[in-house]
């Protein structure tokens, strides 16, 4: 102890107890949230009382449209038997559904369930019929992936609705290809399995789970990435740039020749 | 020693060996009118130079290959991919290169700015009239250096060979081969067999360093040399005529002016690299022909090329086994060939419509020319809505509008804007110069009301100064085309307009010689039936009190009243 003591005004000292509190809160956090996380995302194990809470959930907020027994309605809303737990927990974590309205593409909204409750709900629809299942943590970790190869299944795969970046861009009759600049690697793996509205299937056939891994790996890394240029003006291409060479430049060089060519006192009379 | 007499010394001695002073003199005092305006093209050569400068610093680093090489440089997210050389390199340029980014992005917007400024030049050009007589063949030089800036443009940011370059390269290739006949040919011509090949890189750098910008060198050169020889336009004004200049001589205020002009142009381009990043091309990924991204857009000089094909539908023909691929053939080649050849023959339509053979050095303003505007205007118009129309699926997504409304309403449009802006652009016009000819002939407005001793309210007018009249008077009309419409008395056309052409000649002499007459502002009044006989009569009281200036106008008519 008199070691320590004698020690405690070094200038080191402060940075070692900040450091040890560091570890120490990051430490805890990192238990609690993993426990948490396990207990959560357990999809495999499902219970006679989250079935009973899922179809609670089901029969409250989802079968006005997908029907009773989620046979689905014609029309209005497809059958949910077989699209899996992945289907479930996409849609409902981006707030997706439930649905707020009819429109030609449900937007991205805040979620309306607790993730205790989403995990309940699509334990609840795996039953009915199978499907894919919500991946572990480890069949999304970007650890260890190669985003290089990422960005070129990337362009080949996604870029052409999604964009380069995956900022978005516009599809046919009122349905768009939305930004992924919020979907979590979860929900990026599980929109390639299930294929949500306009979007294809993309199966571990077509795209390996590595690739997955390498596709999210870019997505998430692309959309860190400091731009090195400058303003990013929105990483939509050539539109925006016109934009600024007209409204920036060409405007502000306008009003240089205004002020140059301005007359100034005398000459003015 | 002072530094002037230093200057004179140096001076002394160069003229005692080159016998340049003369020459020198007569530059230094040359004349130039002032407006700002006038600078519009200067931006564009000021870019220009910029371009080269910037251009040259790239050449150094950049490597026009299609060789594939692996990347192994600081962008680590493309580590260890395979792509072409030019692709490399120009990541070298922008990771690497001390400045390299910075250069890059300066050369990117000078390159818009560039073509920005060329066009609002060619507008003022249009719209003032300063290409009629002595400038026709310097309007036509303008246009070849617009077309070839297209084609610079187009090349430039071809090189990098990213996946966006690839995607326009792809289009430059599907209307090669959309023409008929030749276009295979043509195609494996250009890139040297199949699309893409190893050629096109090489091919088009070439072109983009050395054939084109020595074009624009010659030509630049020329347009320049024709406008310092034929003394520059000016805008109409007091003491200005088509027989001299008004402004100020070389040295030192324009040269001061065109200086400092160069340096806000450098700074504006210097500020907006620094701030606003162009042409990522490490985020679009090397070229790969199998991909394509959403937003594809090309630089925005191209923009409208763009909106034409997307808004075209799919018809082909099939004759004899051979494809006529005109849903690209017509998109290509249609309004491209209505915007350019029309603003190439228009300064001769013109001249052979008003009959007008005149030397012009005072330009018009726009509304003294309506018809003229008003096509001008119609042009504009149907250049932006292709232009609106190329970025469709950017509008459609970040306005919430359906991809296929945008479209269908671009279609209408592209017909029926130009049509509405060339009625309601004419009708301002007309407009405009009925303000004038009441300014001219009433005065204007001081705001003070007197009350006769009639009991009569009437308001006093100011006449306008002389500056403003200058300004304001309508430039003399052309002599009229005989039997055309100017002259009514003359009831029997000559021969030569009584064909199918004179006639034509005849009647649009007339739609583009519509002007508010001068001196007949009153009956105007009266045959409008506006509900301005009142506001005549007010008018009426100054002139009748006795006002010596307004009387003096020659364009003064008797008021109605």
């Amino acid at each position: 102890m008199p070691s320590i003591s004698l020690r405690r005004r070094r200038p080191a000292a402060g940075y070692a107890v900040i450091a040890l509190g560091l570890l120490t809160v990051g430490t805890a956090y990192a238990a609690i949230t993993s426990a948490a996380a396990a207990s959560a995302s357990a999809p495999g194990i499902t219970s006679q009382n989250q079935l009973a809470e899922g179809r609670a959930i089901f029969l409250q907020e989802c079968a006005t449209c997908h029907g009773l027994y989620a046979q689905g309605t014609p029309g209005v809303a497809p059958s949910l038997i077989g699209v899996g737990s992945a289907a479930v927990d996409f849609q409902v974590s981006t707030g997706r559904m439930p649905a707020r309205e009819p429109a030609a593409e449900m937007p991205r909204k805040p979620v309306q369930l607790t993730t205790r409750q989403i995990h309940a709900l699509a334990a609840y629809i795996a039953s009915l019929g199978g499907g894919p299942a919500i991946p572990t943590a480890g069949q999304v970790s970007i650890a260890g992936a190669n985003p290089g190869l990422g960005q070129q299944l990337f362009v080949t795969d996604c870029a052409q609705c999604h964009n380069f970046v995956g900022a978005g861009g516009a599809l046919t009759y009122g349905k768009y290809a939305p930004a992924l600049t919020a979907s979590t690697p979860t929900q990026i793996y599980e929109a390639m399995l299930t294929g949500p509205e306009a979007m294809p299937v993309f199966n571990n056939t077509t795209i390996t789970p590595q690739q997955k891994r390498d596709i999210i790996a870019y997505i998430v890394e692309t959309r860190q990435e400091p731009n090195p240029g400058g303003f990013s003006l929105g990483r939509v291409g050539p539109v925006t740039e016109g934009l600024v060479a007209f409204l920036g430049l060409l405007l502000f060089m306008v009003f240089a020749a205004l002020w140059i060519t301005a007359k100034h006192g005398k000459a003015h009379e | 020693m002072s530094t002037r007499s230093a200057l004179g010394g140096v001076g002394g001695y160069l003229d005692d060996r080159f016998r340049g002073a003369k020459g020198i003199r007569s530059f230094f005092r040359k004349i130039f009118p002032d407006h700002w305006s006038f600078l519009l093209g200067e931006i564009a050569l000021y870019s220009f130079i910029i371009l080269l400068l910037t251009g040259t610093f790239l050449t150094l680093w950049f490597k026009p290959s299609m060789t594939e090489v692996v990347y192994h440089g600081s962008y680590v997210k493309l580590d260890g991919v395979r792509m072409s050389e030019a692709y490399a390199s120009t990541l070298n340029i922008s990771f690497d290169v001390r400045g390299g980014l910075l250069m890059r992005q300066i050369h990117h917007w000078a390159a818009d700015l560039f073509v920005a400024a060329i066009m609002a030049h060619m507008l003022r050009i249009f719209f003032t009239g300063a290409y009629r007589k002595p400038r026709e063949i310097n309007w036509l030089i303008g246009i070849v250096l617009f077309t070839l800036s297209l084609f610079e443009g187009l090349f430039g940011y071809s090189l990098p060979d990213d996946l966006l370059s690839g995607a326009g390269l792809r289009i430059t290739q599907g209307v090669l081969q959309s023409i008929p006949i030749v276009g295979t040919y043509l195609s494996f011509f250009l890139f040297g067999g199949q699309y893409p090949g190893n050629d096109i890189i090489p091919r088009l750098y070439i072109l983009h360093v050395l054939v084109i910008p020595g074009l624009f060198m010659a030509l630049i050169g020329a347009h320049l040399f024709i406008m310092f020889h034929q003394k520059h336009t000016q805008m109409p004004g007091k003491g200005r005529t088509d027989a001299n200049v008004v402004g100020a001589p070389m040295y030192p205020y324009f040269m001061a002016k065109t200086g400092a002009f160069f340096l806000f142009t450098f700074a504006a381009l210097a500020l907006a690299a620094t701030f606003a990043q162009i042409n990522p091309i490490w985020l679009y990924g090397p070229y790969n022909p199998i991909a394509i991204s959403a937003g594809s857009q090309p630089d925005f000089y191209m923009g409208f090329l763009e909106g034409s094909l997307r808004i075209m539908p799919a018809w082909q023909w099939v004759v004899a086994g051979h494809t006529f691929a005109l849903n690209v053939f017509i998109p290509a080649f249609v309004p491209l060939g209505i915007v350019m050849t029309g603003a190439a023959l228009w300064p001769f339509l013109e001249q052979w419509i008003t009959g007008d053979r005149r030397e012009h050095h005072v330009n018009d303003r726009p509304r003294n020319a309506p018809t003229r505007t008003a096509l001008g205007m119609a042009m504009v118009s149907f250049y932006g809505v292709l232009w609106a129309e190329g970025s469709n699926d950017v509008i459609a997504d970040h306005f919430d509008i359906a991809l296929y409304t945008v479209t269908e309403i671009a279609r209408v449009a592209v017909f029926v804007v130009p049509i509405l802006t060339y009625i309601i652009t004419k009708r301002i016009c007309l407009g405009l110069q009925r303000k004038d000819r009441h300014l001219l002939e009433h005065g204007v407005e001081t705001g003070i009301i007197r009350q006769l001793p009639t009991g009569e309210f009437i308001e006093e007018t100011r006449p306008v100064s002389e500056e403003m009249r200058a300004k304001l008077v309508l430039p003399a009309p052309p002599p009229a085309l005989p039997g055309g419409g100017h002259a009514p008395d003359e009831d029997v056309p000559p021969p030569k307009m009584r064909g199918g052409m004179g006639r034509v000649r005849a009647r649009l002499n007339k739609i583009v010689t519509e002007q508010v007459p001068a001196g007949t502002h009153g009956n105007g009044h009266g045959a409008e039936g506006d509900g301005a006989p009142a506001r005549a009569a007010i008018g009426a009281g100054p002139h009748g009190a006795g006002q010596a200036e307004a009387g003096d106008s020659p364009q003064h008519g008797t008021p109605s009243a």
